[in-house]
């Protein structure tokens, strides 16, 4: 057996569980760890300029690719400025493995210099976490760190490693589990026949039923399953923001995402339905508004791979416990094998109701915005330009705000993986770290980041590590001058009194701050001129190109659940509700 | 209402942080909380007591799997079980008080387990009910200081709670 130390054998077990890319920085309590990756070529390091950038980057990768995303970063504020990325990816059930080094065992508790408890910081916001004590345990350890971040509901792990235990002087034998088995670890796959038996007699009763599916869908790779049993009972599906690209975006049975700003359409339905099946969501307070006001009349049918998130906020009536793909493999059999369909006649009628709620309020069918005009450019055109611009083709992430909203309404997702963004803890930085990831994932495709003059400036030193890497992604940022989302609320709850989100004539000039960089600088200004400067940019094939587009700094995102209230309480526009 | 959790986790460190912490986050009450190795040195068994209705207490068990160290939780209340607690009591003791205390403590059958020349340390085991009425027939006596262990628990009959 070969003899590694344990800053080699942290390498070579990462490359022994599948890594490709570890996004990192490094720092003292690392150095060991990074010298054992000097002397190897397996592993390719990513520099990035930030830790939060560095997580954020392993986990675009890891929803890019649904591989787990790998990170390394050093003690102390190296650990710490990790925290937002991995609290981010585990609101998202993201797999992530987070190497920190750690101070030397025997500073441990003394408030050594860069000395964090960082199993303790991240306790809250883990899947699990790991300290190595001794080289002997490095590959075991990591290797129940990956299987741990994959298996079940993922999610981030961190492994603390300190120092010591990565002495370069200190050689163990190397051995690679080849099976992993955690005794209070078994999550479960398959669901429960008979529950799955009781759902089907439900969904084939079903007069006014939605499919409502979110990002297990995605993350267990069950769209193709999902897309199959809605055309095959022919039902409307609606997507949760986590979930867009679980079903064609731009097909005929998709009523729009549903929640606080989702579709008319969608959230009525949602509404008056009668039987909701919903996969792979968690009833987030985004989608319900008020939870004893949710879907008053529908019996619910759960599927979710982690029992906690069933009848969590909403009680489900009939719970099916299983890995999404699965559980509708074996719903789709069951529908097949009884060789019914639920009533044709009522079926229609719904589908009759739907599409006048469509005509009606529809977002594609009938605009929520007034068109734009001359220099005058609705934040709204600007996405669907993009839309145009790249075929619906391109992979797409965001921020958070007001043009992360529009990003979700009006770029049409056919695909999973797709669309990337922090639905869960709304991280404003997440969106150019994230496609930086999404483009090592997918090299040579179009990668774009729909972001906001706000958002950007919590990540934009990572435009420098875009040079270093080749990584040419665009960046859209829909210039409104302001923290959009923030002023919204502003207007719509406290008396348009603007607290704290205006920039005076700060806002860097971010053509030229783009140049700085290396890249391209592109400054759209008219309506006129949108789709060209888009076509350029993304002519441009190998180079970053910031695309700075001025848009009305008065526009609202449309519609907008009235909370507390139920799903079908919407603002349709600043003046018009339901 | 008032339920008991017996939970076996791994005998690893940082296991018992991860549940104390999944109780504060998730804004759980824990009334009381006893954790020790078992007979298996790999494993520790906790007893909980925590103030829970059912759908509570459902989704507190379901968190509690859901951690990788739990290996099993049972809900003790649902079923036939035995509960006990530990008490340790200083109470002041001299001249007529002395005899007194000690009858208290032969009808609960308690035992004094240190005497001093103006106090006693009593020992007494049971269902925390009888632990409270114990302090409570002590009456005037000065009471220096209480220490209760928090409640164990285990079934009755031979099902059993291990990994
Ligand atoms: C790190 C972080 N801090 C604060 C917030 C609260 N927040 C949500 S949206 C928003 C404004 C975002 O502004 P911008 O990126 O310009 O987007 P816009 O809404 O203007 O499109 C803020 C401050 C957040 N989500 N994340
Ligand atoms: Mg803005």
């Amino acid at each position: 057996m070969e003899l590694l130390s344990g800053g080699e054998a942290t390498i070579r077990a990462l490359r022994d569980s599948g890594v490709r890319y570890l996004w990192g920085y490094p720092g003292g309590a690392a150095l060991h760890i990074y010298d054992a990756l000097f002397r190897q070529d397996d592993v390719k390091h990513i520099l990035m300029r930030h830790e939060q950038g560095a997580t954020h980057a392993a986990d675009g990768y890891a929803r890019a690719t649904g591989e787990v995303g790998a990170v390394l970063v050093t003690s102390g504020p190296g650990a710490t400025n990790a925290i937002t990325g991995i609290a981010t990816a585990y609101m998202d059930s993201i797999p992530l493995v987070v190497i920190s080094g750690q101070v030397p065992q025997e500073k441990i508790g003394g408030d050594a210099f860069q000395e964090t408890d960082m199993i303790g910081v991240s306790r809250p916001i883990v899947k699990h976490s790991f300290m190595i004590r001794r080289a002997e345990d490095v590959a075991e350890t990591i290797a129940k760190a990956f299987y741990i971040a994959r298996s079940g509901r993922p999610g981030p792990v961190v492994v603390d490693i300190p120092k010591d235990v990565t002495d370069p002087n200190y050689k163990v034998p190397y051995r690679y589990p080849d099976k992993i088995r955690i005794r209070s670890y078994q999550p479960s796959t398959k669901g429960h026949s008979g529950q799955i038996r009781r759902a089907v007699k439900v969904l084939l009763e079903a007069r006014r039923p939605v499919i409502y599916a979110g990002g297990g869908i995605i993350l267990g790779n069950a769209a193709d399953q999902l897309t199959r049993l809605a055309r095959q009972l022919n039902f409307p599906v609606t997507n949760t923001l986590m979930g867009l690209g679980g079903y064609p975006g731009s097909d005929r049975q998709f009523v729009g995402m549903l929640g606080m700003h989702g579709t008319f359409e969608a959230n009525t339905a949602m509404h008056h339905a009668d039987v909701i099946l919903a996969v792979g969501v968690r009833f987030d307070d985004r989608v319900t508004n008020t939870p004893d006001r949710f879907c008053p009349g529908a019996q619910i049918i759960h599927i979710d791979v982690d029992p906690s998130s069933i009848s969590k906020n909403v009680p489900a009536d009939i719970p099916i416990v299983g890995a999404c793909d699965a559980v509708l493999d074996e719903m789709i059999e069951q529908i097949e094998t009884a060789g019914e369909r639920p009533d044709p006649a009522a079926l229609a009628e719904w589908w009759q109701q739907i599409d006048e709620w469509r005509r009606r309020h529809g977002l594609y069918t009938a605009p929520r915005h007034e068109p734009s005009v001359g220099t005058l450019i609705k934040p709204q055109d600007a996405v669907r330009a993009l839309y145009k611009v790249t075929a619906g083709k391109a992979y797409i992430t965001s921020d958070v705000g007001q043009h992360q909203m529009f990003a979700a309404q009006y770029y049409l997702f056919d695909k999973p993986r797709q669309w990337f963004n922090s639905g869960g803890l709304g991280t404003m930085g997440y969106g150019l770290p994230a496609a930086m990831g999404v483009q090592m994932a997918f090299p040579g495709a179009d990668v774009a980041c729909v972001t906001g003059e706000g958002s950007i400036q919590m990540c934009i030193q990572e435009l420098s590590a875009c040079t270093q890497h080749q990584l040419p992604v665009k960046i859209i940022n829909l210039n409104n001058q302001a923290l959009g989302m923030v002023k919204q609320w502003q207007d719509m709850q406290y008396g348009s009194r603007y607290s704290q989100i205006l920039y005076e004539d700060s806002l860097p000039d971010f053509v030229k701050l783009a140049e700085a960089y290396g890249h391209v600088g592109l400054r759209v200004e008219h309506i006129d001129e949108l789709e060209d400067k888009l076509r350029e940019c993304f002519s441009y094939k190998d180079r970053v190109v910031f695309v700075d587009i001025q848009v009305d700094p008065h526009e609202h995102v449309y519609p907008m659940h009235v909370s507390p209230g139920s799903m079908r309480d919407l603002w349709l526009s600043k003046t018009e509700r339901t | 209402m008032r339920r008991i959790l017996s939970v076996l986790l791994e005998n690893e460190p940082g296991a018992l942080s991860r549940v104390v912490g999944l109780f504060s986050q998730r804004g759980y009450n824990i009334d009381s909380l006893t954790v020790a190795p078992t007979e298996d040195a790999t494993l520790s068994r906790m007893t909980l007591t925590t103030q829970s209705d059912d759908l509570t207490i459902e989704k507190i068990t379901k968190q509690l799997h859901k951690l990788i160290d739990v290996v099993k939780v049972t809900d003790l209340t649902d079923g036939l079980h035995i509960e006990r607690e530990l008490m340790l009591v200083k109470v002041k003791a001299s001249g007529d008080a002395r005899a007194e205390v000690k009858r208290v403590v032969d009808i609960f059958r308690g035992q004094i387990i240190d005497v001093g020349s103006a106090s006693y340390v009593i020992q007494l085991a049971g269902v925390s009910a009888k632990l409270d009425a114990f302090i409570e027939a002590l009456g005037e006596t000065a009471v220096l200081e209480v220490v209760r262990s928090g409640v164990s628990g285990i079934m009755r009959g031979e099902r059993a709670l291990r990994a």
